[in-house]
């Protein structure tokens, strides 16, 4: 299923958050946004399963607005991965993943076997069927991120949406959470800070830039020299992997100028 | 795939359905208990009989007097159905309220809301004494319900965004000022029984109880439990936060909405009818997460029925320690409620610290 974002701006309090933003990911394609911090990408993943209306402009989901579908559709079609902080109330593994089937649910329906039985699934393709019955609070944040992509699993949506889903992961859970994704073979967009691992992991790029998409692409044809400094403000080279050949980039600070070195500035 | 998938056999809980059974038996026998004592007893066998007589007409049941008939049923048994829905309509209260503002320290005393339907029922009593009784009651603490919820809700926000931290602060303190007002008024109304009035909103006691007004907070209860069920998945989904649920396809501000209203009718036309009673809205649901885990489709019938029985029990304990005089009911709820938090407390931190 494809994601299409055309012309999206979003007005917060006064505030562009997200200014003309147009971008699509194709059937079965992992796409990356990717922009500094406060640069709008978390807004714009919002604006896809509808906690923030776009002020202009679409979000297609297969062709139709997911802002005139029902919201139980719009679920059935996109999944979403985000860390909300810890809920105070414990909730078990497979209850977590349960929640994926509410799309499907009229509110005094019964959970059924269907249910169940996805459930399962889902459990086996993240590897954490032997973990079903634990809290999820006793769960490492790896885990934890598996639970939540089983539950959008459980959701059976085409479209997955995952917001930094690699944070606070130590190294080996993150390339195993990214390798699972990718293994998923969903229309995947994925906000990541990382960008070697954007690079290592999606087919295109978004970059973001005070709520302004400014360039898209292959990694490789993105992420030049000249964008990294104006955009992330850093000095980068880049290099190939010694084994997989994929690019890599290792970066410096930019020489300190006088408006950078001591700023909170606010550009307003 | 492997076997058969959807058992949860290794599941270490009791099913809900065995729970439930054991708390209906439960609530039998607390209301066998609760309609035989007081300041008279009625032996057991005669109580049971009186009971028998009355549900079941026709049969020749005897084996009491008509004192003791007078006392079951016409004193105890509407006091005791009242505990039984003031029990459950505080957990069930105070279930909802620890989900809708992700806070496991709301109940309707702690957020203010108790104290601003009283101020609400006083408010009535005092200014249009005419309709100080009956449901124009039940609609003004209903009014003092909602009110002191939105008041509660619009000052836990933080640049625009709603804080859980702040929740039982604010509440907390609306409670004094609410509590002060409904005092102050009580106190310039002439009211010869001041002391007793204020105590009512304070503690709450069933003294008042009678046939004639049980219906009206137990059919409320029984509204609010299935408003509750109905959008007991939505729950689920906003205790982990209002951004999954609106993924998942909820509509967040409505159920909101809905259930904060329900909370307030449910809350008034308990202050109206019994006080305010604390520690139970807070307590038993934790015990009953405790027991059923986090589901509100399990966590809101059992903690309602667990709770009737609890409160049927309080009532008991509160008429027979000084008897004749009787204990409101707060005292009691706190003396067992307020240790058997902290312990759960000290089990939640240990439990993180593990983590």
């Amino acid at each position: 299923m494809k994601l299409e974002l055309n012309g999206v701006s979003v007005n917060l309090g006064g505030a562009t958050i997200a200014d003309d933003a147009s971008l699509r990911v194709e059937t079965g394609e992992m796409v990356a946004l990717v922009g500094p911090n406060g640069s709008g990408k978390s807004t714009l993943l919002r604006t896809i399963y509808r906690v923030l209306r776009p002020t202009t402009g679409t979000v297609l989901l297969d062709g139709d607005d997911a802002w005139h579908l029902p919201a139980a559709e719009v679920a059935r079609r996109c999944a979403v991965v985000i860390q909300e902080g810890e809920a105070e109330f414990d909730f078990t593994v497979d209850e977590v993943v349960l929640m994926g089937r509410a799309p499907y649910k009229r509110a005094f329906d019964r959970d059924d076997a269907t249910d169940f039985a996805l459930v399962d699934q889902a459990l086996e393709q993240v590897a954490l069927r032997s973990l079903r019955y634990r809290s999820i609070a006793t769960l490492s944040g790896g885990e934890k991120q598996r639970v939540l992509v089983a539950r959008a699993l459980a959701q059976q949506a085409p479209v997955l949406l995952l917001d930094e889903p690699t944070n606070h992961l130590d190294l080996r859970a993150t390339l195993s959470l990214l390798d699972l994704i990718r293994e998923l073979g969903l229309s995947t967009l994925c906000v990541l800070h990382d960008l070697n691992l954007a690079a290592a992991y999606c087919d295109r790029m978004y970059v973001l830039s005070a709520g302004r998409i400014v360039a898209d692409g292959a990694p490789h044809d993105v992420l030049t020299e000249q964008l990294l400094r104006e955009v992330f403000q850093v000095d980068a080279c880049h290099v190939r992997h010694p084994r997989t050949g994929c690019l890599q980039l290792m970066f410096t600070p930019l020489p300190a100028t006088p408006q950078l070195a001591d700023s909170p500035a606010s550009p307003r | 795939m492997a076997p058969p998938t959807g058992d949860t056999s290794e599941r270490r809980r009791v099913p809900t359905a065995v729970l439930l059974g054991l708390l209906v038996i439960a609530l039998a026998a607390a209301t066998c208990l609760g309609v035989a004592f007081g300041t008279v007893n009625v032996p057991l066998p005669a109580t049971v009989s009186v009971l028998a007589a009355h549900l079941l007409p026709g049969e020749a049941w005897g084996g009491f007097t008509a004192v003791q008939d007078q006392f079951v049923w016409e004193f105890r048994l509407p006091r005791v159905l009242l505990a039984a829905a003031v029990g459950a309509g505080l957990a069930l209260v105070g279930t909802l309220m620890q989900a809708v503002v992700r806070n496991p320290l709301a109940d309707p005393y702690v957020l203010g809301v108790s104290s601003g339907a009283g101020l609400g029922a006083v408010f009535v009593f005092v200014f249009i004494p005419a309709a100080a009784g009956g449901l124009p009651r039940y609609a003004a603490a209903f009014g003092g319900a909602l009110l002191a919820l939105a008041a509660v809700l619009a000052l836990s926000r933080d640049d625009g965004r709603f804080t859980p931290q702040r929740v039982v602060l604010a509440g907390v303190t609306l409670s004094y000022l609410f509590t002060a007002v409904t005092t102050f008024l009580i106190f310039r109304s002439d009211d010869p029984r001041a002391a007793n009035s204020i105590l009512f909103f304070l503690l709450g006691t069933l003294q008042d109880a009678q046939w004639a007004n049980v219906g009206v907070p137990a059919a409320i209860v029984v509204v609010g439990l299935v408003v509750g069920l109905y959008y007991a998945r939505p729950l689920n989904a906003m205790v982990v936060g209002d951004e999954t649920a609106t993924a998942l396809g909820y509509n967040t501000n409505r159920a909101r909405a809905a259930l904060m209203v329900v909370s307030a009718l449910v809350t008034g036309v308990l202050v109206a009818v019994a006080g305010g009673v604390g520690f139970v809205g807070l307590v038993v649901p934790h015990a009953v997460r405790f027991l059923v885990g986090s589901n509100h489709r399990r966590v809101l019938p059992v903690a309602a029925l667990a709770s009737a029985v609890y409160l049927v029990l309080v009532d008991l304990v509160c008429r027979l320690v000084l008897r004749p005089e009787e204990l409101p009911l707060g005292v009691v709820t706190a003396l067992l409620g307020a240790p058997y938090f902290l312990v759960l407390l000290r089990r939640n931190r240990r439990a993180r610290a593990l983590r």
